[in-house]
């Protein structure tokens, strides 16, 4: 499989404390990582880190090591990223949100409705994202994991305010994703209900405080 | 990504600020309320002759329209960067300098473009002179477009420093100094019969540079403020 990401040595320290140090990690096409550790412990920052929104205080990372030399913006292209927030413009309506997300990523959309309709808010289209609920505004961003292209996804919490079968609805996509070829960085305080073939936990543990060490 | 569609894209960034501005009327009238108010104090607090508020039109007119750019200027970035669209941008196939220039030129027709058409009006307010009405309208409609991309570089730089307002106002007066030194410098030319073409091609000079420049300066800020 193709080695999408290569990180060696990374290290992150924040406020005079050490996130974590010396993190080295790989990832091919169809793996799964799931980054695991207690609040506070880092794992926004790393997610941050590998989508390239934060600089590395030290260590090397590397997106499409294959890509990076002929063509510096493959990266761009090929890597979705939802953060803890969600993008979602609250004046704007779910059909509206949709397409200016799918523009921002440079992804096409077929069938708004086909779309709306598969992440459960079809009847819903006209209302501005601010009268709908967390779940469904989180559905809004969601949204664009079925219409993008990317190779790589890197998803902060994508389960918080989702119901049952919003967690399922979302299983059953990260697995058609990993089945084509593609790769996904997550977080999640709850276990996958689905075993993905490939899957690497990674774990952050509680920080060491080096803020208090004098010498 | 190609051409044809970062066209689209831009398109698309616009068309979404402006509904977004349309649902929330307030934000873009404040300002224009602000500048028409003022414009309606002035002759009652100096007096309505003819002399002195022809002499001192142009100058409020042109301070009026500096701090209304002001006013609501840190909410530029700000509900994009609360909400992670920011972030979206950054990580965009399309260049962020493009996306920046949207949001450049949104800005300046939801305040920029209103008081340039609303400015012939303030001129009959103010009893500014006819011959100097062209003139005026003239800076405003050159001038503006600068002040919409100098408030984008301060508001980007501002964006997560969470209540930048008074900083914002800061960095930028001093940038807006030597446009209202050319802008006024022109209509009292006008006024005093002499051409004011110099001080037109400096301020559109000044316009060509500030949105050559402004873009990249904007793009630049929001990486550092999305860190």
């Amino acid at each position: 499989m193709t080695l999408l990401v290569t990180a060696q040595h990374l290290t992150s320290i924040r406020a005079g404390r050490v996130l974590f140090a010396d993190l080295s990690l790989q990832l091919h096409g169809g793996d799964v990582m799931h980054v695991e550790g207690p609040n506070g412990a880092g794992k926004s920052t790393l997610l941050r880190m590998l989508a390239g929104l934060l600089p590395a205080q030290s260590g090397q990372l590397m997106l499409f090591p294959e890509h990076c030399h002929d063509d510096p913006d493959y990266w761009r292209r090929q890597l979705l990223f939802i953060g803890h927030k969600a993008a979602v413009k609250a004046e704007l309506t779910a059909l509206e949100n949709l397409a200016i997300q799918a523009q921002l990523d440079g992804a096409v959309i077929a069938d708004p409705w086909q779309l709306l309709e598969t992440v459960g808010l079809l009847g819903l289209e006209d209302i501005p994202a601010q009268q709908l609920s967390a779940g469904q505004q989180r559905r809004i961003a969601l949204a664009r994991l079925w219409a993008s292209h990317a190779q790589l996804w890197i998803l902060d919490e994508p389960f918080t305010a989702l119901d049952v079968r919003g967690i399922e609805l979302l299983q059953q996509r990260f697995a058609a994703h990993v089945q084509g070829g593609g790769a996904i960085i997550l977080t999640s305080h709850q276990r996958l209900s689905w075993q993905p073939p490939q899957l690497q936990r990674i774990a952050i543990h509680s920080p060491t405080d080096t803020g208090l060490q004098y010498e | 990504m190609n051409k044809a569609s970062y066209s689209s894209l831009v398109w698309a960034l616009m068309r979404r600020d402006l509904s977004v501005a349309m649902r929330r009327k307030s934000d873009s009238i404040n300002p224009l309320l602000f500048v028409l108010m003022v414009v309606t104090l002035f002759p009652i607090a100096v007096g309505p002759s003819h002399e002195v508020l022809g002499r001192i039109a142009a100058g409020v007119i042109w301070v009026v329209a500096l701090l209304a750019s002001l006013l609501g200027s840190e909410r530029l970035f700000r509900d994009d960067y609360v909400d992670g669209t920011l972030e979206q941008m950054v990580l965009s196939p399309a260049p962020l300098e493009l996306l920046a220039l949207a949001k450049i030129a949104v800005h300046w027709l939801l305040s920029g473009l209103p008081l340039v058409i609303l400015s012939p009006f303030c001129a009959l307010l103010l009893k500014l002179p006819l011959d100097g009405w062209l003139t005026l309208v003239l800076t405003l409609l050159l001038g503006t477009p600068m002040l919409s991309a100098m408030t984008a570089i301060g508001a980007a730089l501002t964006v997560s420093l969470g209540r930048g307002g008074a900083l914002l106002s800061l960095l930028l007066l001093p940038l807006f100094i030597p446009l209202l030194i050319f802008a006024t410098a022109a209509v009292e030319s006008t006024l005093l019969g002499m051409p004011a073409i110099g001080q037109l091609m400096f301020l559109a000079g000044f316009m060509v540079l500030t949105l050559t420049l402004a873009p990249v300066a904007v793009a630049a800020a929001i990486k550092v403020s999305v860190n």
